[in-house]
């Protein structure tokens, strides 16, 4: 799998480091919610099918960014701003 | 359908041979209701109809299989068993699944050919050799055999490791289990399917759930490829698409899939004895009864459902198999799969009830789930017969991160699949 970095373009998936769902939306500081925590940060949509996830090229430019790949064939549509 | 498999049964065959051996479990067409429905006809989903057959009375059971028995983890695993665990909880329940393990070709009448080689977990500083030694300790404390090996005790037992002044990561000993092994995977889900369809079990191929039924906050059958089944209870075992099925259900689980890639090289003469792992990083490599070296390390560390690897990972265990032992460099390598497994945030499973009045959840099994079939498929069983959980598998909740009770085995918090 290639992953096109936004900086460097094109580079093979061992350069990057994956940084799991960009969708979720992190509960407001100071929320006092346990249970909006704990769904943010244990639970996960999973899905088989279109996903938007953050990478980081770790061993290149180190720019984290979102990428919309599809989990069910690894086809890669591109970098999402 | 074969009732018995004995001598004689194999004698009467033998004399003759044009007369086929009857199917080994029945292929009957889908009831319009059952008692108990279980979606998926993998290893833990067909224990868990045999066991509720034997164990609990409950023989109005389907279980639906959206391929054909056998096709998904239960034939793509690396077949190792153990029971080394370290914390409460989870080392009852793999002993458990250790002891049935034990019995099962007599249990099932299927020779599983459970092979109680041993594993060496091989430990590369003194200070591992310290936690091993720990571990041990907690082993033996709950009755499971547990010995640990110096060095030279390593070197007698495998000869064919690195010992030289050059290695990168030195052997300094090792824990050594002489109950673990590994078992025929094939054969577990053959024998369980043909015990449990012995029992009453309807086993039903190439039918996939589409939905779920509910009524209010109570599932009450399931949507299929092949219309709709009503069921007093519905059991998820569907590991590595437990999010998707369950999300039918509006469930939202502390749930990844992930790819594990598996490896078989060409077959040698028996050479490798033993399940051998490494401390160094994450590799298991043991000699199938055909010759070939089967051997893994960890996922390729994102989500995924493709059952396809990248070549940086079989890179990387390929980095594990040489430089532990050299004669690997010589080896060709014959097939390489991947086997889409839940990651789960502590790295631990799910036997439990969920929010959804009779429906019940087996998943989430990480890297552990062929080892803990039996022990899983028993424990689910008592789950769905009692609405309850039983014991052994009390940890094994869906809650218990809101709870703070993390069952945490390696002791370096979260996410340890991720860092």
């Amino acid at each position: 799998m290639k992953i096109p970095c936004p900086h460097c373009g094109e580079r093979d998936v061992s350069e990057f480091r994956y940084g799991g769902d960009a969708s979720r939306q992190r509960p407001a500081h100071g929320t006092g919610d346990l249970k909006a925590w704990h769904d943010y940060t244990f639970t996960f949509n999973n899905p088989k099918g279109p996903h938007t996830e953050h990478w980081q090229h770790v061993l290149g430019c180190r720019q984290w960014f979102k990428l919309a790949r599809n989990t069910a064939t690894n086809e890669i549509k591109g970098v999402v701003q | 359908m074969a009732k018995g498999y004995s001598v004689f049964s194999l004698l009467k065959h033998a004399l003759k041979p044009d007369a086929p051996w009857p199917l080994a479990w029945e292929k009957p067409e889908p009831k319009s209701s059952y008692d108990v429905v279980i979606i998926g006809g993998g290893g833990h989903g067909l224990a868990t109809a045999y066991y509720l057959a034997k164990n609990h009375g409950i023989t109005n059971v389907a279980v639906l299989e959206r391929s054909y028995i056998g096709s998904g983890n239960v034939g793509r695993n690396t077949t190792l068993i153990r029971s080394n665990y370290v914390i409460d909880g989870n080392t009852q329940f793999f002993e458990h699944s250790m002891k049935l393990w034990e019995g099962l070709s007599h249990d099932l009448n299927y020779n599983c050919m459970v092979s109680q080689r041993g594993q060496v977990v091989l430990a590369v500083s003194p200070v591992q050799l310290d936690v091993f030694a720990r571990r041990g300790n907690i082993m033996r404390l709950n009755g499971i055999d547990a010995e640990l090996l110096d060095r030279g005790e390593v070197q007698k037992l495998l000869p064919y490791l690195d010992y030289s002044k050059e290695a990168r990561f030195p052997i300094w000993g090792a824990i050594h289990q002489p109950r673990a092994g590994t078992v025929r995977h094939d054969a577990v889900a053959w024998g369980y399917a043909r015990a449990a369809s012995q029992l009453g079990v309807h086993i039903i191929e190439n039918c996939e759930v589409t939905g779920m039924v509910m009524d209010g906050g109570r599932i009450t059958g399931v949507e299929t490829s092949r219309g709709r089944i009503n069921a007093g209870k519905v059991g998820i075992a569907v590991a590595g698409h437990t999010s998707e099925v369950a999300r039918m259900a509006g469930l939202k689980l502390p749930v990844e899939s992930h790819i594990l890639q598996a490896f078989v090289t060409e077959a040698v003469k028996p050479m490798v004895h033993h399940v051998v792992s490494w401390g160094a990083e994450l590799f298991y490599l043991s000699q199938s009864d055909k010759g070939g070296m089967v051997f893994g390390g960890h996922i390729d560390g994102f989500n995924t459902y493709t059952q396809r690897g990248q070549l940086f990972k079989i890179q990387d265990v390929m980095q594990c198999a040489v430089s532990l032992m050299p004669f690997m460099s010589r080896m060709r390598l014959l097939r390489h799969w991947g086997g889409i497994q839940d990651m789960t945030p502590d790295g631990s499973p799910f036997i439990c009830r969920t929010p959804i009045r009779d429906l019940y959840l087996n998943g989430g099994w990480c890297y552990q789930g062929f080892k803990a079939t039996p022990a899983s498929g028993w424990t689910f069983a008592h789950t769905i017969a009692h609405d309850e959980e039983h014991e052994l598998n009390r940890c094994y909740s869906l809650d218990r991160f809101e709870k703070g009770r993390e069952m945490d085995d390696y002791g370096i918090g979260n996410w340890t699949y991720k860092q």
